[in-house]
């Protein structure tokens, strides 16, 4: 099959390995929800905004009940009761909350086909807008267009919301066609969302709904202007997975950062919480339409990248499965990889080339999110904008589908404006001289390249299977990706975590799951 | 071809010609208003014709521009005195065997990112089993024991472990540096580890990509190690100061 003759075989063996792991960590999703899965409800619910101490109301409603013990019945209820009760919009039971004045768990109890009839009459009402934003981006893309892929991605980061909109609006102008605003340090271990327009933050912004807004009428503007629909990118990821989800589906995100495992390796945060939200997290993204980019590129900057290789590709696997039962549809995987060996090894570039085109092969529809060199980024700027080059060629080569773009100045400083720049000359130059060089080019039958993605992905298949037989969370306690060990009951956000009741009611999954205007 | 160590200054093809390129964005809109801009600024750091080889619309008003000139300035090399890490380097073997016959205990180190920074790709790789570059990290030297607390440690959790391990040293990374972060989080610690009464007690080490060992010193660290450091480069500075203190040496 394809041009690395793999065995389809072992692809579909490994495939049916990450089903089963995917299986069986459905159970324990299914049995559980998490103060970060029911604040996304009272957000979905229209609540926003934040108390006289600065508390985000969601947080406010959802601690209330937690703290009674009773969100293992799901905020829904308790906010569609006190609706009833006293004749109040959500957000008004929400204020009222805020200020002292309502207990939730006091209110007495009304008639529950009322309350159900409201919970599922306020959850339409979002998805109906959630989908109509959905329409517009797809009406906006039709209109303004999109570039040929792979798209060119690059990161603003500024800490500042409206000096990232200059800073984007130019590398927007400059051809870049996704923008992504990286978050602040230590937002992803913050157990709340911040509230309204931020100035402050190191290396990074703070992701709160009100920066979206700027950042997506600032890039409508500059799409409009320069003929093409400029792509925004969040962070869903952290302990507010879902609620970042929410946010990115109500202000007409285009990409989330939303990967299954990243929260448990590289923030350690717990595992049980973490499963829970990105199944969560990622039915919004897929109802909303916006395309995941995962995060195995980052097992690369821990884990050496030639070794480790079959982790990625086992990696992309399960994320392919979790995605696929939230109901994510394959076209919109931004599974992710990287090119990060060290540029010392020699035939460097055949292996990143056969882990590249492998990618490609056995995730045909995905657009695959490919990263560039970080981890022998050195300082010498002018070797660093040529191993640029040699990632851009390998993209093109390969049929990827967003490319963050590398900077020369990696492990100097975050980009200048012109850093920016020169990467995106770097792979407009490249792309374009080199457009349909993967059509013209086979691998020699057998040769280094066909051999080294045969043996990646067996070994991705065997590893796979290990998972199978001892489970996903074993595995990670055994530190089997990124040679990070977590454990089951360790890490942030445990005690987020809560077993649903048998009358547990979150209306939005079975809209988001079924309702039949998905795409 | 004879040097002047005492009057030295930028090579590019011909001694004492000051070569040098640079490159910088102007916000102002691209035009001979903004190259002539340019020119006068490299005049201002000291550049003899100047020369815009390149200037690139960066759009909303901004103009990227790349530059030679040479150089009037000089710099005395003999006159140039560093602060430097005085310590011997030796390797796995001889940094355990070390601990062995001058120290007589195993050390116990204790590193993390500290603060908001999550980038642990520095501390990994002087700490973690594997280490890197084909240097193990300080986790396999046996007569070590190595905790690596991760990224986004608090400077008190830091202190805190640091007293319940009886820490012989302390490592620090710190890799985000917008808006000097790192010197803040850097000066903290310094003042709780003295505010419990245990910065004597404990070898302080900081290092990063923008960290400098002068910079550490100033700051009221021990040492201070920049890119390129491996985990023998800390671990050697480490025992060392050790024995130094506890008069092994």
């Amino acid at each position: 099959m394809g041009k690395l003759n793999l065995d389809r075989k072992m692809v579909d063996r490994a495939r049916s390995a990450a089903s089963h792991i995917a299986d069986s960590l459905q159970v324990h999703i299914n049995a559980h929800t998490t103060t970060s899965v029911e604040r996304t409800v009272a957000r979905l619910f229209g609540i926003d905004g934040v108390d006289a101490n600065g508390v985000p109301l969601p947080n406010v409603v959802v601690d209330q009940v937690h703290k009674g013990g009773e969100l293992s019945r799901g905020i829904a209820y308790w906010i569609a009761n006190a609706m009833v009760y006293y004749g109040y919009s959500a957000q008004e039971v929400a204020e009222e909350v805020g200020k002292g004045e309502i207990n939730l768990l006091e209110v007495p109890h009304q008639d529950d086909g009322k309350v159900k009839q409201l919970i599922d009459d306020m959850a339409e009402k979002m998805a109906d807008y959630i989908k109509q934003r959905r329409r517009e981006r797809e009406k906006y893309m039709e209109e303004w267009g999109l570039n040929t892929m792979p798209y060119l991605y690059v990161i603003v980061a500024t800490g500042n919301i409206y000096e990232d909109v200059v800073q984007a609006k130019a590398a927007a102008r400059q051809g870049a066609d996704i923008i992504a605003v990286i978050r602040t340090t230590g937002q992803s271990l913050l157990d709340y969302v911040p509230y309204g327009p931020t100035t402050e933050g190191f290396g990074g912004t703070y992701a709160t709904q009100e920066n979206f807004r700027i950042m997506r009428k600032a890039l409508d503007e500059v799409g409009q202007e320069a003929g093409r629909y400029i792509q925004l990118v969040n962070y869903c990821s952290g302990l507010c997975m879902p609620e970042i989800a929410a946010m990115g589906a109500m202000e007409r995100l285009d990409m989330m950062l939303n990967d299954a495992m990243y929260g448990i390796l590289f923030r350690d945060i717990n595992i049980e919480r973490t499963f829970v939200d990105q199944h969560f997290s990622r039915m919004i993204n897929a109802y909303a339409g916006i395309v995941i980019n995962t995060g195995e590129d980052n097992y690369l900057t821990t884990a050496d990248a030639y070794k480790e290789a079959h982790t990625v590709l086992a990696s992309q696997f399960i994320n392919e499965q979790l995605a696929l039962r939230s109901g994510l549809p394959e076209e919109q995987m931004g599974l992710g990889h990287a090119f990060e060996m060290n540029p010392d090894l020699e035939d460097g570039l055949l292996y990143e080339i056969a882990q590249a085109q492998m990618a490609r092969e056995i995730f045909p529809k995905a657009p695959l999110k490919y990263m560039p060199p970080t981890k022998y980024m050195t300082g010498n700027i002018f070797r660093g904008h040529i191993q640029d080059a040699m990632f851009n060629l390998t993209a093109v080569l390969t049929g990827q589908g967003i490319q963050l773009l590398g900077m020369l100045t990696e492990a100097i400083h975050t980009p200048f404006m012109h850093d920016r720049f020169l990467s995106i000359q770097n792979a407009r130059y490249i792309f374009n001289n080199a457009r349909h060089l993967g059509d013209e080019v086979l691998f020699k039958k057998d040769g280094k390249i066909q051999r080294r993605a045969q043996e990646v992905l067996k070994k991705a298949c065997e590893m796979l299977e290990e998972i199978q037989e001892i489970g996903l969370v074993a595995a990670i306690e055994k530190g089997m990706f990124a040679d990070i060990k977590r454990s089951r009951t360790g890490g942030k956000g445990r005690d987020g975590v809560i077993k649903k009741d048998e009358d547990y009611y979150n209306p939005f999954f079975h809209i988001f799951l079924n309702r039949g205007d998905r795409t | 071809m004879k040097v002047d160590l005492t009057r030295v200054k930028p090579y590019g093809d011909t001694l004492n010609d000051g070569a040098v390129q640079l490159s910088f964005t102007l916000p102002v809109p691209i035009g001979e208003g903004g190259k002539e801009a340019a020119r006068q600024l490299a005049i201002k750091m000291g550049l003899e014709n100047p020369e815009v080889v390149y200037m690139a619309d960066l759009e909303v008003g901004f103009t990227f521009f790349i530059i030679y000139g040479n150089l009037v300035h000089t710099v005395d090399y003999t006159a140039i005195e560093l602060p430097k890490i005085k310590t011997r380097e030796m390797n796995f073997y001889e940094i355990n065997q070390y601990i062995r016959e001058k120290i007589g205990r195993k050390v116990t180190v204790v590193a993390a990112c500290t603060g908001t920074d999550a980038h642990t790709v520095g501390i990994d790789a002087i700490m973690n089993m594997k280490g890197y570059a084909g240097e193990y990290g300080l986790e396999r030297y046996p007569e070590i024991n190595a905790y690596n607390l991760g990224s986004q440690v608090p400077n008190e959790e830091l202190v805190a472990k640091a007293i319940e391990l009886k820490a012989d040293a302390i490592l620090v990374s710190q890799v985000v540096t917008q808006k000097n972060v790192h010197i803040h989080n850097l000066t903290q610690l310094v003042e709780l580890l003295e505010a419990e009464g245990i910065r004597d007690k404990v070898v302080l080490v900081c290092g990063g990509p923008r960290i400098s060992h002068e910079l550490a010193v100033e700051l009221g660290y021990d040492a201070g190690f920049g890119p390129g450091t491996l985990a023998p480069d800390v671990a050697s500075f480490i025992v060392q100061e050790i024995a130094k203190r506890e008069g092994k040496e």
